[in-house]
Parts: structure tokens; sequence; C-alpha cells
């Protein structure tokens, strides 16, 4: 087979495609995005008949993801680690209704926050529902990873859980394919009420979970992921998950690495093996990449003794690890090069320029100016950057769709106007809801939807909302007369000021939509007319 | 046989196509290669990177150990500065001239060259002005892989074939104008 040179993601993609995945659901997010993105590019996809469009949001991906393993087809979803919170509801209860076709759902964490507004770690989502975790260590493993995961979801009718990080999620390396295996057909579940979680029906499902767990415990015990290698020097022993066992062998390139190492790749946590490691070692150092997940589980274990990592700092508690984290925990020495000169000055990201966004903040800070500071609250995309100088734009960020009602929670609470900025693609996610919150509570709100009709800060995925954003205001009830549409260009500052200003007036729910096509679409549209042509 | 290399710039700046040649002509000498990329929000103007390895025996880390970058390839001249703790001490640094002003406070550009004027082994060239002089003004970032050509441990002529193979799809033209600004950056002196 010919090697291919493919992002962490990719491989995962390319997997997929390669272990028979009928469908793969997700919505965009960093680093996640490019899973779904490998296979809408790739020609196999529309010949094999493989469904991969973007969806409303992570929940109805991972929902449609469970009906298509419902059919007994393979099935994907993929998500940052933000977004499981969003489908956390159906992540949960799939793991109590069990699947019928091999289901995988792929969490990209963000440690460091590179794109981000957290670092938490999924793997504490796949215990919650006690689930097996899969956590590759490189292309090569996320590739192998899909088809096990798919083999193993199917073997215990369970959701499987295949968590990267954003290094690995963004890095590229060569992968060598394996066999292609065909895609199923479709064949109903053989409980009729497998997927009827009655609380009668529920809690047998659930003691069928649970009775599961050893069973599960045994596969990670015999797992060819999780590997014991025995050293001479039991002064330390090493537990190295993912990531964290390329820098423990980084750290220690050149050098003899004479200590027992446990490399863990799937979870529950193989408590023999661990035992294993832990009974001839005084010490024993965690590395793992994200929160100190198996550093808790070990402290709980009355066995083990004289555990470090994360938690008593023995490792940073926050931030992505890197080679030379682990060589100064190691006490190897690391080769730092000449200091970054004081003339270096921070780089943070704007908006592109030409965007419409910047028309939108320029035409909303004029009109709101009169009121004082402190009532815009917004969301998460490309217009996040009106936080940033020279706007100082907007006061909040918390999630997709919190702009909407943290804008209503603040007019309920007396502020007027209180505005929320919002993308369209954020709109559909999750900020539709909670506008008919506001409709039918009659909060006076003005909700500024930036239009750009695409899904900008990801690269320009397409945005449900596109052509549809008026129809569905006024289907949720708001007051035709007060959905306004403005085109933030400078020419039109004056007007757009003006039917701002008139809305925030307004004592009740308003929309103003400022719609003009992000710019990089714009460009990219142009460009392929133009090869087309 | 062990290269990292850092390339530095701006977001938009054609770091990937930099990336891409070196990882084809990689897999043509038939190395090990592992890259690093940054995407998402940092691509919107702000400072990106990314990590290369390159060696003959299997590669571990997806990031480069501080002190170990035989080569900081920057299109940006700040750019460069700010990934120096990750040069190794007998590494290179190949910068470009020409600034990328987008933010209010962007330092004297004299000032910067004189820091990179002040390292041992630099290069210090005006891709822009060459990849206008080329017939391409886009091309600035063939230029820069030309002129860091010497230093990253592959066979020049792979470095051309990996340009061809990369931007064969786009049509013969970008192919030769892209050739021709990476030669001028290999012959820059």
């Amino acid at each position: 087979m010919d090697k291919l040179m493919l992002l962490g993601d990719e491989a995962i993609a390319h997997a997929g495609m390669d272990a028979g995945m009928s469908g793969i659901y997700a919505y965009p997010g960093t680093p996640s995005t490019e899973i779904m993105e490998y296979v809408q590019n790739s020609h196999r996809a529309a010949k094999e008949n493989i469904f991969c469009q973007w969806s409303a949001n992570e929940k109805t991906a991972m929902e449609a993801a469970l009906g298509m393993s419902y059919t007994g087809k393979r099935s994907m979803v993929c998500m940052k680690h933000v977004g499981l919170n969003v489908a956390a509801d159906p992540f949960m209860n799939a793991a109590i209704t069990g699947v019928n076709g091999g289901f995988l759902i792929v969490v990209a964490d963000d440690p460091s926050m590179h794109s981000s507004q957290n670092e938490q770690d999924s793997r504490y989502y796949g215990k919650f529902a006690m689930i097996p975790v899969l956590e590759p260590l490189n292309q090569q493993e996320a590739y192998d990873m899909v088809f096990y995961g798919f083999e193993l979801s199917e073997r215990y009718r369970l959701p499987v859980m295949l968590r990267i990080t954003t290094r690995l999620a963004h890095s590229r390396s060569a992968v060598v394919p394996s066999k292609k295996i065909m895609q199923k057909q479709v064949a109903l579940p053989a409980d009729p009420v497998q997927f009827v979680l009655l609380p009668a029906i529920a809690r047998r499902r659930y003691r069928g979970l649970i009775e599961m767990q050893p069973d599960l415990a045994a596969e990670s015990e015999s797992s060819g992921w999780n590997t014991f290698t025995d050293g001479s020097d039991k002064s330390v022993g090493y537990i190295a998950c993912g990531l964290a066992h390329n820098y423990l062998i980084e750290a220690y390139r050149g050098k003899q690495l004479s200590n027992p190492v446990l490399r863990i790749g799937q979870y529950p946590l193989p408590e023999k093996l661990v035992e294993k490691l832990t009974a001839g070692c005084e010490k024993v150092i965690v590395l793992e990449e994200g929160y100190p997940l198996v550093e808790e589980l070990l402290r709980g274990l009355p066995a083990v003794k004289n555990i470090s990592g994360r938690i008593d700092g023995t490792l940073p508690r926050d931030g992505e690890l890197n080679p030379d984290i682990v060589s100064r925990v190691l006490g190897l020495s690391a080769n730092e090069g000449p200091p970054v000169p004081d003339v270096v000055k921070n780089r943070p990201p704007s908006f592109c320029s030409g965007c419409g966004h910047i028309d939108m903040f320029n035409a909303l800070l004029e009109a709101i100016e009169g009121y004082g500071p402190g009532r815009v609250f917004s969301d998460i995309g490309c217009y996040t950057l009106g936080a940033l100088p020279p706007f100082n734009a907007i006061n909040s960020c918390v999630d997709m769709g919190a702009s909407v009602t943290m804008a209503k929670g603040a007019a309920d609470g007396g502020l007027h106007p209180a505005v929320s900025v919002i993308g369209d693609s954020t709109f559909t996610h999750s900020g539709m809801t909670g506008l008919l919150d506001a409709v039918n509570d009659g909060s006076p709100i003005t909700v500024l939807i930036g239009d750009n009709s695409t899904t900008g800060m990801t690269g320009g995925q397409k945005s449900s909302a596109t052509g549809r954003i008026e129809d569905i205001c006024a289907g949720l009830g708001v007051e035709p007369g007060h959905i306004k549409t403005i085109n933030p260009l400078k020419k039109h500052h004056q007007e757009n000021v003006e039917i701002i200003s008139r809305e925030l007036e307004y004592k009740g729910v308003s929309v103003v939509i400022a719609r003009r096509e992000c710019i990089q679409v714009a460009m990219r549209r142009k460009k392929e007319e133009k090869t087309k042509n | 046989m062990q290269t990292d290399i850092i390339i530095a710039g701006v977001g938009g700046q054609g770091i990937l196509s930099i990336a891409a040649c070196i990882g084809m002509a990689a897999l043509k000498s038939d190395l090990h290669l592992k890259q690093s990329e940054v995407h998402g929000m940092s691509q919107r103007g702000g400072a990106v990177q990314s990590n290369m390895r390159i060696s003959d025996k299997e590669i571990v880390s997806d990031l480069i150990p501080l002190g170990a970058a035989r080569l900081i390839l920057s299109v940006e001249p700040m750019e460069g500065l700010r990934y120096l703790p990750w040069l190794a001490a007998d590494g290179w640094l190949v910068s470009n001239t020409t600034p990328v002003k987008n933010i209010s406070d962007y330092p004297d550009t004299d000032e910067i060259i004189s820091e990179i004027r002040s390292l041992g082994n630099h290069v210090i060239i005006d891709a822009d002005s060459i990849a206008k002089g080329a017939g391409s003004p886009r091309s600035s970032n063939m230029v820069m892989l030309g002129a860091a050509s010497p230093y990253i441990g592959i066979e020049y002529l792979l470095l051309e074939e990996a340009v061809r193979d990369i931007f064969k799809r786009k049509g013969k033209d970008v192919v030769d104008v892209n050739i021709e600004a990476l030669r001028a950056g290999r012959n820059y002196k």
C-alpha cells in the first residue's frame, strides 16, 4: 500500500472511509473541522454514497449519527471538546441505548486553548458515560484505531470515543492504509426496544452497561494500545497517555531509558497493568495531555503510593505538554536557544481587511454610544474579535448561543438596551431557541446577526442559516416590522447607524441582520468561478 | 540525520505551501516526516508557525524541543525572532525583510533587522522584491524556500520536483513562476 501524508484529522477521515463508514456528522470546530472536510473533498464519498453534510450543531450531529447506527451501518460523529457539551445529552444516553452499527465519537480536545474557551478533557466524558475511550499517539494509530473502534463498538454494541488533541489533529505524517471494508447493509436492532429509554427499559439497559464494565476493563488489560515495558531503574516508573508518550521518548532521545513505562492508549484504565508498574517502583510520574484523569484514579488506589503529575505540580496543571516540559520533569536538561528579543511584539489575530464585521461594529458602536458601556453580549465566531482594540465592542463571549440568552437575562434584569451580537451559523447552532424564549417573554433585546453567509472562523463551511434568517426570526415570532436587514459597508454607515439606533429604542424583540458575504469565501468563490470559465 | 525546521510568518503568507513542498521532497527522499500546523482563529492575521521534522529514523514527537532547530525559515522578519529559543547553537535563521504591519505597535524594522544580524548564522533576503523581479509577486514564499534550501538537508532538485508536483493542478504557468522564484532564492547571494 502507498504511504499517505495525512493530518491526524485526515487519517481519521480516511480510515472511516476505508472501514466502511456510511456517514459522518459534525459541526465545524477547531481542531476537529478537517475530519469532515477531508471526507467532503474526497471523490470517494460521493461515489460510495457516504453521507457527509454539516449539521446545525453537535447535538443534532450526534443524534443523526446514532440514527444511522440504528440501521446497522457504521457512523461517525466529530466535534471539538466544547461541542461535546452541546451533544452531552444524546452522548450520555447513547451509552444506555447502546448502538447497532459501529458508532465512533471523535472528540478533538484543545489543551492550551489555541482556538477555544476552555481546555476540558473529554476522557472524563468517556468515563462519565462508561464507554471505551481510545487515545492515539500518532497519525498511524489514529488511522488504525478507527478500525479497532468500529469493531469494539460492534462487539459490545456501545459507542466508542476516539479522543485526540490539537497537536495530533493538526500534525501531518506518513500513514499506511489497510484493506478496505465494505459498507454494511441495513439491519435493524435485534432488540426492538433497545433505543426506547422509558424508565423501565432504561434501568435494564443501564444495569447492562454496568455489568459490561469488567469486560471493558479486561479489554483494556489485554489491549495492544496499552503496553508495559519493564526497566531496571525502579526509582521512578512512568505512565504516559497518548502524545505524552512521544514526549517521554523524545526527552530520552540518545539516552538510555531504563525505567518501567506503561503507555496508555485505551480506557477504562487497565488497573492490573497499573499495579504491575507501581508494584516495584518507589515513585510514579503520570504524563497525560489534558486533565489529571489518570493521576486522580491512581490516587484512589490503596496499593499505589507516591504519585506525581499535574495535581502535585510536578507538571503544569494547565496547557499542552511538549518535549521541554517533560524533559524538565525527568531532570534531563533542555538546550534553549537565544531568548526572544524585546523588539518582538505580540501579533493577535484580527479581522481580515475588508471584513463586513468591521463595518457592523462601527455602526453598532456609534448607535450605542450614548447609552454607556457594558450592553453588548456576543458569541463564538470571527466577530468575537470585536472584543479586541480598536473596537472593544463586546462585553461577553461564553458559549455558542449565549449572546441571545444573556442579553435576554440582562434585559429581564432591567438593562436597556441589551444587545446580542451573533453570527449566522452560531444563530442556527444555538441562538434560535434563545430568541424564542425572548419572544415568548417579550424581553426587550436587539439581536444583531452578523450574517456573512458561512461558518467563517473555521474556514468557510456551509451555514445552515444561509438564505433563511428572516424566515426563521419571523417564524419564531419576531414582529416582521422589527426584522431589518442592513448592508455593512462604509458607504451605508449613516443609514445603518440610524436603523440600529431605532431598534435599540424599541421595547420588544428586534433583529438586525448585517448581511455581507465573508471576504475569504467571496474571494475563493470568485477564483473558482474564474477557473471554471 | 535529523533536520528540525520552524517555518514562521503571519496567517495567509503561504507557510503551509512551503511546508508542503519540503514535505513532498522529504517523501521523495524516502525520509520520515512530521509537520505540525496552526489552524483556526490564529490564521486571521496572527502569528503562525509550522514545526517540521525530517529524519532518516522514526520521529516520535510532533513538536521540536527548544534549542534543536537547524533552521528557522521566516517569511516575515519579526516572526523569525519569536522562535529563537528553538534555534540550535549552530542553526540558521533565514529571513525575509518585508514586514507585515497589521498591529499598531509594530517595531522599527531596522531594529528587527539588526537583531537578526546579531545572530551568527543568518541570511537576510528581500524576497518580495526578488519575487517581483521574477515576475510573480505572490511567489515570495518560494523565493524564501530557495534561499533556505542549502540548510534543509534535502537535495535541491527534489525541492524543484516537489514544487512541480504541488502546483501541477494549477497549470504550467503557475509551476513555471514558482520554479523561477525558487531558483532566484536559491541563487541569491
